[in-house]
């Protein structure tokens, strides 16, 4: 019934979170940093398994009657939602060590956290999805109001928490009603069920509900409003990881559901995902010209990136076979670049903050000429998200508009074109940060003094994964493509 | 020499000196001397490649791809490392090698504040890397990341060392910077064509005959009427967009005199010379050979714009109190000549904007220099302050005088072969094109190179004639250096040399441009 070598992955994250909180007892305050190389020790070892689960001959194990998949897709996302786990755990360990409270928990929830994605990228039903989803909320939650003496840090954590339940409610309650009308649970139960029922009002609606729950989960617009301040509030590397790997987690969700549970019926939600696509990258790229905050500026930016990775669902119910792995194919493309150019995009935020002492881009001038790695770092990941090759970011947008533009008609070529002149909005706004950076003087004194000493080397660990991945993708995007061809095997196959 | 055939020249070529700007990130800041002495290794390195490229071309067979190969690249979307040259690349791509190793000998005794030589000649050198690719490049991918790669530098080169001079934009209660205000604007409209070229790229793969991103597999389709319909007229539409907005076309020309105003020397210097090249080029290398059935039936509207500019163009010159934005301006109304011989569709009209390409690149890379280098000394470009220039400094006011006189067509030099030739294939363009617009487009073409040597002639006779003005007076002023010397000598004789004896471009290019002409029409 259980096949232990496709948990194994899980099973040792699992492991490695306990081992975390139980290290967190016996670390004196001065070392409690070593709950991080805990966690990355765990989290290396469990990328043991993913390998051997990848080379070997059987290419989906799947357990509990199909409601738990490892397959090339959940492998995938597992390494992704791993790798984001290091990135984060480097980008914490000084930026929390400052704070001489809770670490060994802090890193307890993060890891806590991932392991829900990766249970979801397993899941093949919605209950076994739900649970995986909430695992990865609940810590959040929490992570989200880390800083606790901050109003502003409170306020994220209160409006996170209220916007999360309510969207969990509206999803369990979508859910309910596909069961109802199905009479499963299972994913391809309801594929095959939803055939007979599509035209049934309680089932469409079942259909939106669950797509507005995730929809609150990757901050799409109308879903959004909790994102910017959210993000402002929480410390930046909790910041960072919602903005990755919660924001992959509901991707993950939305994929599943559409493309699998939902794969009879895209007459309902391609429609839909088209509006929360156009409306996403249209408020999310207006609003964020108006940002003088550069962590409340790359919140509005994730919010327009949610609608671009949302752009290949609406063609979706156009196309089939081949042509529906690509569509399947560009998104996660798409979120996996994503989360490695964002990553870096608030890493290299929070060495900026703290070299310069604030979060406005104003006072981010001349940051480029006395401390020029930053700078040079600012440039590669903010010009990355605005798509400019040869950054990784190019390729996302690309893969996307092949995606969209497969079966072209009225409506897929206005969706491209609507993305195209996003893209060109969103230069803008990312421009502005790098302008202040390279092109605006210098303070004529320098805050704060006397300057802090320089990174601290866990986070030159995460930049220097993360700057080497941006350009190794852009130039040759066949190492992020491979991975995204291979996990589209469940679309459409 | 196979391996060089095998298209590893050409790469050389391309990333040679890509690898020169991240070895300059290597060299500390303070060591300017081994960063210049890398940069223009990398940058000569480069050249000697393309130089042997010309010499390992085969002009008998000019026509076809050479010194190319194909390698996987990108299979997940289809896309290949497709190089490859023919007779129409061949110049460009030696003479943006060239107009970089120059531009690098004149930087080197020139900084333009904030000083920093290390970063600027590591983007100048991505900046060459980006142009040698476009014009080798064989796949549009591939195409459209050299093209894009040109974006980045430019930005940076105009952004910060850049016209520091403060402008009140209508509409705004703030002055900005000029060098803040033309960069994004730069930026932005480069990237609102290109992003529509982009989509034009991918409905030609995605069509269902396609299929693939090679160029010459699809100018194989092309000819053969496989894109036919609304698709192809929105596809051509879009490739419109992105190659106009780069020559530029009239109206969408206005991001040009403020960014060529406002960037340094060097940097006016390759926009002029090259990248504007890329939008005509890409024309001729992608929208023609792929949808000939739509060139055909945008040609007129072309033409009618092409004229515009040209007209345009001079007018606004005679309008510039700057000396700087006058050469700008004159841009638009040379690239008008070019493009209205892409316009004709005929063997003439292409190799006219081929010849007319590259001799815009040699003439007005040189005006910039020289304007430039006025700038240097006078600490002014407005035109009303310089006067005398001829006997302050008679070498300097004497290549003025000369690269003007190219520049405004005087037979013998560079600059003729391109404007006649354009008007001469306008009187016949190809078969069932409206002759009524093509000769109408003739006679104000012809009108404009009036209107050209009038403009010139009137900036030769302010700034260069006449009495130095009484401000002046008691200055010395440093005649020409020998850095300058050294980058100027080189263009002043290609102006020549093209103008006496055009068939150093048009040897290789006149097959290239017939046999592309044969097979889409």
């Amino acid at each position: 019934m259980f096949d232990y070598h496709a948990l194994a992955p899980d099973f040792i994250v699992a492991g490695t979170v306990l081992a975390v909180l139980g290290a967190d007892l016996f670390l004196p305050q001065s070392r409690k940093w070593l709950g991080a190389v805990v966690g990355i020790l765990g989290l290396t070892l469990a990328l043991i398994p993913v390998v051997t689960l990848a080379a070997s001959d059987d290419q989906v194990r799947s357990m509990l009657d199909g409601s738990y998949v490892v397959d090339d897709f959940a492998l995938v996302l597992k390494v992704f939602f791993i790798l984001t786990g290091y990135v984060v755990l480097l980008m914490s360990v000084a930026y929390i060590e400052g704070d001489r409270y809770y670490q060994g928990e802090y890193y307890f929830l993060v890891l806590a956290s991932l392991l829900g994605g990766m249970v979801m990228a397993s899941s093949r039903d919605l209950l076994s999805l739900f649970v995986g989803l909430e695992l990865v909320s609940g810590p959040a939650f929490l992570l989200a109001g880390w800083r606790k003496a901050d109003a502003r840090s409170n306020e994220a954590a209160l409006k996170f928490f209220v916007i999360g339940v309510l969207s969990a409610a509206i999803l369990a309650y979508g859910m309910s009603l596909v069961y109802g009308m199905t009479g499963s649970l299972n994913f391809e139960d309801i594929r095959a069920a939803s055939a007979s029922v599509a035209e049934e009002p309680v089932f469409v609606l079942g259909i939106l509900l669950v797509l507005v729950g995730f929809g609150f989960k990757v901050s799409a617009v109308p879903f959004h409003f909790w994102a910017p301040d959210t993000y402002e509030g929480a410390p930046t590397p909790v910041t960072a990881y919602l903005s990755v790997g919660s924001k992959a987690a509901g991707f993950v969700g939305i994929l599943l559901v559409s493309y699998i549970a939902f794969a009879g019926a895209p007459d309902i939600w391609g429609p839909a995902l088209w509006i929360l696509a156009a409306l996403s990258m249209i408020v999310g790229n207006l609003v964020a010209l108006r940002q003088e905050n550069i962590v409340r500026l790359l919140a509005y930016s994730s919010i327009a990136h949610a609608g671009f990775m949302l752009v290949p669902f609406a063609v979706a119910g156009l196309v089939e076979g081949e042509s529906l792995a690509q569509a399947f194919e560009a998104t996660v493309s798409y979120v996996l670049i994503y989360g490695i150019m964002n990553l870096g995009a608030f890493a290299v935020v929070i060495a900026g903050a703290r070299r310069t002492g604030s979060g406005q881009i104003k006072d981010w001038a001349g940051l480029g000429t006395y401390a020029p790695g930053i700078g040079i770092l600012v440039t590669i990941f903010f010009f990355s998200l605005a798509g400019i090759p040869p950054l990784a970011g190019w390729y996302a947008k690309f893969v996307m508009f092949l995606a969209v533009l497969q079966n072209a008609n009225g409506w897929t070529v206005a969706l491209a074109a609507i993305a195209a002149v996003n893209a060109v909005i969103a230069l803008y706004y990312y421009a502005r940060v790098v302008q202040s950076v390279w092109m605006d003087p210098a303070p004529a004194e320098l805050h704060p003094e006397p300057a802090p000493a320089g990174v601290a080397p866990s986070l030159v660990l995460a930049f220097g994964i993360l700057a080497v991945a941006v350009v190794v993708v852009g130039v040759y995007p066949e190492a992020i493509g491979r991975f995204a061809e291979a996990a589209s095997a469940i679309a459409g196959g | 020499m196979e391996w060089f055939d095998n298209g590893w020249g050409l790469s050389l070529v391309v990333f040679v000196p890509l690898v020169g700007a991240l070895a300059l990130l290597l060299v500390p800041r303070k060591d300017e001397e081994t960063a210049k002495w890398l940069a223009l290794l990398t940058a000569t390195v480069s050249l000697f490649f393309a130089v042997v490229a010309a010499f390992r071309f085969d002009y008998g067979d000019a026509g076809a791809l050479q010194l190319g190969t194909k390698l996987d690249w990108i299979p997940a979307i289809g896309s290949d490392y497709e190089i490859g040259i023919d007779g129409i690349s061949l110049p460009l791509l030696v003479l943006s090698a060239a107009v970089v190793v120059l531009a690098i000998v004149y930087s080197w005794d020139h900084w333009p504040e904030p000083h920093n030589p290390k970063g600027f000649l590591a983007l100048m050198l991505f900046l060459a890397t980006g142009m040698a690719g476009t014009f080798v490049a064989q796949d549009l991918v591939l195409f459209f990341i050299f093209f894009e790669l040109v974006l980045l530098p430019m930005y940076f080169m105009i952004g910060i060392w850049g016209d520091k001079s403060k402008i009140k934009l209508p509409g705004f209660d703030r002055e900005v910077e000029t060098r803040l205000y033309a960069s994004i604007k730069f930026f932005l409209f480069t990237l609102f064509g290109s992003a529509f070229m982009l989509l034009g790229f991918l409905a030609l793969r995605l069509h269902p005959d396609s299929g693939t991103f090679s160029i010459p597999e699809l100018a194989d389709l092309g000819a053969a009427g496989t894109f036919t319909g609304t698709f192809a007229f929105l596809v051509f539409g879009a490739l419109f967009l992105g190659f106009a907005v780069k020559v530029p076309m009239w109206p969408l020309h206005t991001w040009l005199p403020d960014a060529h105003t406002a960037a340094p020397t060097v940097g006016s210097v390759l926009l002029a010379a090259i990248l504007l090249k890329l939008g005509s080029y890409g024309f001729i290398r992608i929208a023609i050979p792929i949808l000939p059935e739509e060139a055909k039936a945008w040609a007129p509207a072309i033409a009618i714009l092409a004229v515009i500019a040209i007209i345009y163009g001079s007018l606004a010159c005679l309008a510039q109190t700057d000396m700087k934005r006058l050469i700008a301006f004159s841009s638009v109304g040379h690239m008008g000549f070019v493009m209205l011989g892409i316009a004709t569709l005929t063997p003439v009209g292409i190799t006219a904007a081929v010849i007319g390409m590259v001799a815009h690149g040699v003439i007005t890379g040189m005006l910039f220099f020289l304007a430039g280098s006025m700038q240097h000394r006078y600490h002014t470009r407005e035109m009303s302050r310089l006067g005398g220039n001829l006997k302050l400094m008679p070498i300097l006011g004497g290549m003025l005088g000369f690269t003007a006189m190219a520049s405004l067509g005087l037979p013998g030099l560079a600059g003729f072969w391109g404007e006649f030739m354009a008007l001469l294939g306008s009187y016949q363009p190809l078969d069932g094109l409206n002759l009524g617009v093509f000769r109408t487009a003739m006679v104000v073409g012809a009108i404009g190179t009036v209107l050209t040597a009038g403009y010139l002639l009137w900036m030769l006779q302010k700034v260069n004639l006449g009495e130095p003005k009484e401000e002046w007076e008691g200055h010395e002023f440093h005649d020409v250096d020998r850095y300058e010397m050294a980058a100027w000598v080189p263009l002043l004789i290609s102006i020549v040399a093209i103008g006496v004896y055009p068939k150093i471009v048009t040897g290789a290019a006149n097959d290239a441009v017939q046999a592309l002409m044969d097979k889409a029409f």
